[in-house]
């Protein structure tokens, strides 16, 4: 395998404390090593940021629901699909794009890795098709568990080993990396035309409430030791007056301590929490409450969280929270796909266009860039667009921009059609902080991969970690003053190596590399009692028969397992 | 004004698509510019100039320009596609999306027009002196966006699923329609002169729908309001004024329900 020595770049690194310190990287054999041979190739970063790659922690690129909104959607295509020349394929899509275009799409702003943030069990071989055709970047995807009857059962009568013995068949059976739950308890409920909107409202025919269901998961999480924490969308998203309901949910967390092998140290990472930090009572004073939220969290060092920025686009929206769409749907009249999937969770699709001109969705934009710019401790707070339910991933750019630079983001602020309005139920008009270079590779790359239990490998650029690596044509002496200079160099990476071979040079695409799926097998005790439920519950509810359940591994051919052994927890 | 006039001088195995054939796209451009402007057939990127003999410079700007094509083009889909001003003639038919997202100057075609034709229509004026196919002046498949604006004026027949989520402008058929007309409409006018076949205004929240022939099957979610004395599109009839559809939700409007308006001549 080629050897290379990146010279002379600015190195930004949280993992080994660079702030932009000139430096030089080599590579070698798929990992950055200490020195490159003599015949390495030199690849000149003069003037430009160097980064590790860049790790998504939460998005909806695979699986069914993201092909229903590709299907129903063929106007998110219609003007937005193209040949680029060279290598790549045709790509298509805005919002919900085709595979080959979120692999290429993500490599090309610098990233190597992608969680896809929910995947029905029932439904995983779909979401492994997908991941298996996502050129380039790693992906991995977390099973929704926060609807399912087998954990209602378990979790209700507090068998916490239960649980996590079935959580570990699962995980296994579908190649799933962690726990995800969203709308704890509200998307069984909505099965029967109900919700939970607080986290005490109990579960219609199961005698269990929210807060039970993420107690017992996170419980669960640290009893199996996974590299990831539970990771959830909480209850009651989008709707005025919610941040209450995300205090509550973000104090459970309160006392639980991590406990892994991975260097994680938080139990909770609450995704999205723009969708969640409204203040208000109605569409009329509905305002942010995003610094009241941040508080919480900048003191309470075991939870993550992501920000779910909106990005005011046309996208569509997708989620596990079923009635969260149907609500959505009967605010804009758009078109609207609700699935049910048996024991295990439900879905939603339903297309939005954050419009500038509408106070509520500014008012959303601010509380979402409030949330990163109120976070004292970036290896906490993670960028994210809830892709495509903010906005589409490919906004990452300008996103970065309007947190590095508080003139681009108060050119937008100042220009909103209701800016006075805007600025009055929100704080960023005073928040002065740009985010910097250092605080970005935090909240990008370090922060995510600490968070999913890949520090070891991934985020950082220490010797003998893997070599995914972004080089920017960012030169922070004369960094970019411009939104749309910004975007350009974040949205073009001038390199991407990835596993140590050069995939983007230029913003364009020269090579596929090698991508894998990323699955964690958690080893249990084995549990008779759980095998007998999970026969039990095939023969009698599901569709399929449980031998036709597993992700085969012609589906994920390329495999990174991360093994964990809880036998003797 | 200045002309270019484009002569078809082959005919594309597939379908050529011609999104740089329109008047803004043109303008400030010598014919040589032109030719050289880029368009695909199937994935294969080409020149207008393999396709098209072009003679005359654009005017300085779209509204300076005139464009006349001649030779057959039923392979040539995205004619006056995106035109925001200035004139295109083609004197012979076209394929799909001609004249789709117009949003301004005059578009005549002196034969039919297939389907998905004035998609989304904003403005201008848009005359198919042939018929026309299905889904015209509709929303792209999937969209919820029809024709907002302007006049498209169709003088024989069209096909079915006319006028899908249509929200103004006006819309006129001197002959028949097919099934699915004005399906979704919330807002603008549509003139049936012929016959209209089925499912006239289904899921019609507002708007207007004026038919002079026989409407084939009614829709049940229509009601009898009226007769009332009108004059449409320069005739002067009595017509029959239906409210609808109700099984679809409706706005209020100063404390009044707004429902969809078909009238059908007496
Ligand atoms: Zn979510
Ligand atoms: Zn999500």
């Amino acid at each position: 395998m080629s050897e290379y020595i990146i010279k002379n770049g600015h190195v930004f690194d949280p993992v080994q404390g660079l702030k932009g310190d000139k430096a030089d990287i080599s590579v070698k054999d798929g990992k950055i090593v200490d020195k490159a041979g003599s015949g390495a190739k030199v690849i000149d970063a003069k003037g430009k940021t160097v980064m590790a790659g860049a790790l998504e922690v939460h998005a909806h690129v695979a699986g069914p629901k993201v092909n229903a909104g590709r299907w129903y959607r063929p106007e998110d295509k219609h003007f937005d699909s193209h040949k680029k020349p060279g290598i790549t394929r045709i790509e298509g899509g805005k919002s919900i794009p085709t595979v080959f275009k979120t692999g290429y799409e993500y490599a090309r702003m610098g990233f190597t890795f992608a969680m896809e943030a929910a995947m029905p069990p029932l439904y995983a071989r779909h979401v492994h098709e997908e991941i298996h055709d996502t050129p380039i970047i790693d992906e991995a995807a977390l099973p929704v568990f926060g609807n399912n009857w087998f954990v209602f059962e378990y979790l209700k009568n507090k068998e916490i080993e239960n649980a996590a013995a079935y959580i570990s068949w699962v995980m296994r059976q579908t190649k799933g990396y962690g726990i995800k739950v969203v709308n704890p308890g509200g998307t069984e409920a909505w099965a029967w035309g109900l919700n939970c909107l607080t986290i005490n409202d109990p579960v219609p025919y199961f005698d269990i409430t929210p807060a039970e269901i993420m107690n017992g998961l996170m419980a669960a999480n640290e009893y199996l030791g996974l590299p990831h924490s539970m990771h959830v969308h909480q209850n009651s998203l989008g709707n005025p007056g919610n941040y209450e309901v995300t205090l509550d949910t973000l104090k459970l967390a309160e006392g639980v301590k991590p406990k892994n092998n991975f260097g994680r140290e938080q139990v909770m990472h609450s995704t999205h929490l723009q969708f969640h930090s409204y203040g208000g009572d109605n569409w009329g004073n509905f305002e942010s409450k995003a610094k009241e939220v941040m508080d919480y969290v900048n003191k309470q060092d075991n939870i993550t969280i992501d920000t779910g920025n909106v990005t005011l686009d046309e996208t569509t929206t997708m989620t596990a929270d079923g009635p969260f769409e149907h609500h959505l749907h009967g605010l804009n009249h758009l078109k609207w796909i609700n699935v049910d999937v048996e024991l295990e969770t439900a879905a939603g699709v339903v297309p939005y266009i954050y419009d500038p001109n509408i106070k509520v969705c500014a008012i959303q934009w601010c509380i979402g860039l409030e949330l990163a710019l109120y976070a004292k401790d970036p290896m906490r707070c993670f960028i994210t667009t809830d892709h495509p339910n903010a906005g589409p991933f490919t906004r990452y750019p300008r996103v970065y921009s309007w947190l590095m630079s508080k003139k681009v983001r108060d050119e937008r602020l100042n220009t909103f059609k209701n800016a006075d309005k805007v600025i009055s139920a929100t704080n960023l008009a005073e928040l002065d902080r740009e985010i910097t270079l250092y605080e970005l590779a935090a909240m990008t790359r370090a922060g995510p991969a600490k968070a999913l239990g890949l520090s070891k490998d991934y985020g950082g650029l220490k010797p003998g970690m893997n070599a995914d690596i972004a080089i920017y044509d960012i030169n922070p002496d004369k960094f970019p003053s411009s939104g749309p200079e910004i975007e350009k160099a974040f949205g073009n990476a001038a390199y991407l190596f990835k596993d140590g071979k050069i995939c983007v040079q230029d913003g364009k695409i020269v090579d596929f590399g090698n991508k894998h799926t990323f699955w964690v097998d958690a080893k249990v005790k084995e549990n008779k009692l759980v095998v007998r439920d999970i026969r039990e519950k095939f023969l009698r509810y599901y569709s399929v028969n449980e031998a036709n359940y597993p992700v085969p591994e012609s589906y994920a051919p390329h495999q990174h397992i991360i093994t964990v052994d809880a036998t003797q927890a | 004004m200045n002309t270019v006039t484009m002569n078809v001088n082959k005919i594309p195995e597939l379908y050529f698509e011609c999104e740089n054939v329109n008047p803004d796209t043109f303008a400030g451009k010598k014919a040589a510019e032109i030719a050289a402007l880029k368009g695909y057939q199937g994935k294969k990127i080409s020149t207008l100039g393999e396709y098209f003999t072009i003679t005359g410079d654009a005017g300085a700007t779209a509204a300076d320009t005139k464009i006349v094509i001649n030779g057959d083009c039923t392979k040539m889909k995205y004619i006056g596609a995106k035109m925001s001003a200035g004139e295109v003639v083609v004197n012979s038919s076209t394929d799909m999306y001609t004249g789709s997202w117009m949003t301004g100057g005059k578009l005549l075609i002196k034969g039919n027009v297939h389907s998905f034709c004035g998609l989304a229509m904003k403005g201008g004026e848009f005359t198919v002196e042939g018929n026309a196919g299905n889904y015209l002046g509709a929303a792209y498949r999937g969209d919820w966006r029809g024709m907002s604006g302007g006049v498209l004026r169709v003088k024989g027949n069209a096909g079915s699923d006319v006028a899908t989520f249509m929200i103004g402008g006006e819309l006129i058929v001197e002959g028949d329609v097919d099934i699915h007309i004005g399906t979704h409409m919330e807002g603008g006018k549509i003139i049936v002169k012929g016959n209209a076949n089925r499912r006239v205004g289904g899921q019609m929240v507002k708007g207007e729908i004026y038919v002079f022939g026989n409407i084939n099957v009614m829709m049940p979610g229509y009601k009898y309001k009226d007769e009332v004395d009108l004059e449409v599109d320069g005739t002067k009839a009595k017509f029959i004024e239906y409210i609808g559809d109700l099984g679809e939700r409706h706005p209020k409007k100063k404390g009044e329900m707004v429902y969809g308006k078909l009238y059908m001549k007496k």
